[in-house]
């Protein structure tokens, strides 16, 4: 039945807009000069600084032909990269998923002390420079840090080491998932669970029968991103990885020591891999975006229609 | 079941919700908590429900206290204002969430939740709608099944929040006979909450009238209307007509008229309102001798049963409003911009609270 509605107000509205459009275009309408420049512009800004320099990625990858591009990517340095960098993602990923969707729920459903504060701090890593995030690690980690001694003592690496890193994406990504959910959920409000519970559901229940499937869409997207960017992220890793081959290099800092190797074709090829996680990113966006927006026309969040 | 509230206070910062609020709500009756907004009978509500925790006080449901118990142990059927349906549920899931969400060993088998939500969706009369979702259903529907849902778990005490405050006026109006004949035929407790008075004297078997966080009046809807306990009630309860002037011994001086005040028999020369209904004035035309406030007629609608009057008071310019039976009207053949003379037929008199406290006295005497 949601299909029948949608189709029938749906084209109904399309059509009144359509006519309205062109009843307008003379009176509202820029001079064709002025509109075909403007798009121009765009255009070539676009090819220029968008899809050039994507273009360019795949063209020096298969420069040297599939073989060469192949062998770049089956070199155990650089499988080792690739896995390091999907361990990481691994491990980054679900751990902001369960902080940003505990956060995102205490900010949106409870009222308490300390609530701005928190939605500061929440988005600090969004405006600190990734530099001085893998900085604070190091200074606080490292060999001359604050725990570097105890660290030493008990024969445990974090800096210059897979923890270290997991521990600088983390910072770096968790924004993500919670500056997503946060607004969808305090719209939300918190009437439906309190309806759950009045009914008898437990916190548990109430969370995973009422408040999960509301914001499961948001939780999706923002996983998107924040594994999108786990996975790319350069400055604070670079900081806290040491560079050691095959152990703490990551996808971006494999990508850089074989360009400044002269390596082009081979560190076109692993670019070309984060290239690739782009377009699969885009994709999945644009598609949990159309599958919410979809759900939304049946499930609105304003209610009233009598 | 029935309810009790002994002594609730609430406060939201400076705010105070509710002012030591005491009150019982007799097994099976349906009672209408009745204000304006801000009165704290939301609120009232919602520590009953135990959503909202009392500053100080206690709620006891039958006799036994309840104020430390969790808000799913005093398993109360809660319908919102708006509605609050799980919204990527269906009709039918959303009725037997409270079934399914039982311990596993309460929880009736999977055709006895069906059996269930069928027989409720009989109920309200949807059954037709189980496999929609909320919001492809009207207001109408949305609170029915809202109303649905809160049953379904069988609870001892219905509470409603303004369960019809979202609703355009017409289906409103259905709703509340409809709901008055639901709980004719379950008779479960009920409290619900609203602002419209109405609704409250149609609906109701008793009405508890609220403001600024206390407990005006409570009275069936007879009582609250035909004998207002304080100057709130009268002004909230249907318009009503002032006439300020001062009491002196059973009588009331309006102007240089002289109105019998039995009540304020103790009065001496002290300021006083009188509030008149519209329907409790009579009125007359004017000739010289004549008992009664001079007024002007500035417009008449009469049509339907009823005409309503627009008068001026020719002393002081305030407003009057008479209804008097239509046939009436057409009778004495008046014009627009002729002298009247009104008596009020029947009238309460209270002592001006304000004109009392500069005069040093302490509270307001009313008059019933």
């Amino acid at each position: 039945m949601a299909g029948a509605t949608t189709i029938l107000t749906k084209p109904v509205a399309g059509a009144s807009v359509a006519i309205d459009v062109q009843r307008n275009r003379r009176s509202t309408e820029e001079h064709p000069a002025v509109k075909w420049g403007l798009i121009g512009l765009a255009v070539a800004f676009m090819l220029l600084f968008l899809i050039m320099p994507l273009v360019t990625v795949f063209f020096e990858a298969f420069r040297k032909g599939v073989g060469v591009y192949l062998a770049a990517l089956s070199e155990p340095e650089a499988l080792s990269a690739i896995k390091l960098t999907l361990l990481i993602a691994g491990i980054a990923v679900p751990v902001n998923l369960v902080f940003g969707v505990a956060a995102s729920w205490a900010i949106a459903k409870f009222d308490f002390r300390g609530k701005a504060l928190l939605i500061t701090l929440i988005d600090l890593p969004f405006s600190v420079s990734p530099i001085v995030s893998g900085l604070i690690y190091v200074l606080v980690f490292g060999a001359q840090g604050w725990f570097g001694p105890w660290l030493q003592a008990h024969d445990m690496k974090v800096i210059f080491a897979v923890p270290g890193i997991v521990l600088a994406t983390i910072f770096v990504t968790f924004p993500f998932i919670a500056r997503e959910l946060i607004p969808l959920m305090m719209a939300q409000g918190a009437e439906e669970e309190e309806a759950a519970i009045v009914l008898g559901a437990s916190g548990w229940q109430t969370f995973w029968y009422v408040t999960l499937p509301n914001i499961k869409w948001g939780v999706l997207y923002g996983v998107i991103l924040c594994n999108a960017r786990a996975m790319g992220e350069f400055g604070a890793v670079s900081v806290v990885s040491g560079h050691i081959r095959g152990q703490t290099n990551t996808m971006p800092l494999h990508v850089e020591i074989l360009y400044n190797e002269y390596q082009f074709a081979a560190a076109f090829a692993v670019a070309s891999l984060l290239a690739l996680l782009a377009f699969v990113t885009l994709g999945l966006k644009s598609f949990v975006e159309w599958k919410a927006r979809a759900e939304h026309e049946i499930l609105p969040l304003e209610a009233p229609r009598t | 079941m029935s309810i009790e509230v002994r002594n609730i206070t609430k406060h939201f910062g400076d705010f105070v919700a509710l002012d030591n609020v005491s009150l019982e709500f007799p097994t099976g009756e349906l009672v209408a908590l009745l204000g304006p907004s801000g009165c704290g009978k939301t609120t009232l509500l919602r520590i009953i429900a135990g959503m909202e925790i009392a500053d100080a006080g206690e709620v006891h449901f039958h006799g036994e206290d309840a104020t430390q118990r969790d808000v799913r142990e005093r398993k109360v059927g809660f319908v919102f204002q708006h509605y609050a349906l799980f919204r990527h549920m269906t009709v039918f899931d959303n009725i037997a969430f409270g079934l399914r969400m039982k311990p596993r060993a309460e929880r009736p088998s999977k055709e006895a939740i069906k059996d269930k939500v069928m027989a409720l969706l009989k109920l309200v009369q949807l059954d037709w709608l189980a496999d929609r979702f909320p919001a492809q259903l009207s207001g109408g529907q949305r609170q029915r099944i809202a109303l649905a849902r809160a049953l379904a778990t069988e609870p001892k005490v219905l509470l409603l929040d303004e369960p019809f405050g979202a609703l355009d006026a017409k289906v409103r109006k259905e709703l509340r006979r409809w709901l008055r004949r639901l709980h004719d035929e379950i008779h479960v407790t009920s409290i619900f909450v609203t602002h419209d008075q109405e609704e409250a004297l149609e609906v109701a078997d008793r009405v508890v009238l609220m403001n600024h966080g206390r407990v005006e009046q409570l009275g069936t809807p007879a009582e609250v209307y035909d004998t207002p306990a304080s100057p709130f009630v009268f002004g909230f309860l249907g318009h009503v007509n002032l006439f300020h002037g001062r009491a002196h011994d059973g009588w009331l001086h309006v102007g240089d008229v002289a109105l019998e005040a039995p009540d304020q028999a103790g009065a001496a020369n002290a300021p006083a309102v009188a509030y008149a209904r519209p329907h409790e004035i009579e009125l007359d035309r004017y000739s010289p001798g004549q008992q009664g406030i001079r007024v002007q007629l500035l417009r008449a609608l009469a049509f339907g049963s009823v005409a309503r009057l627009e008068l001026e008071r020719e002393d002081n310019s305030e407003l009057i409003e008479v209804e008097i039976p239509t046939e009436l009207y057409r009778k004495l053949a008046l014009i627009e911009g002729e002298s009247l003379v009104v008596r009020p037929k029947k009238m309460q008199v209270f002592l001006d609270p304000r004109a009392a406290a500069q005069a040093g006295a302490p509270t307001i005497a009313g008059s019933t």
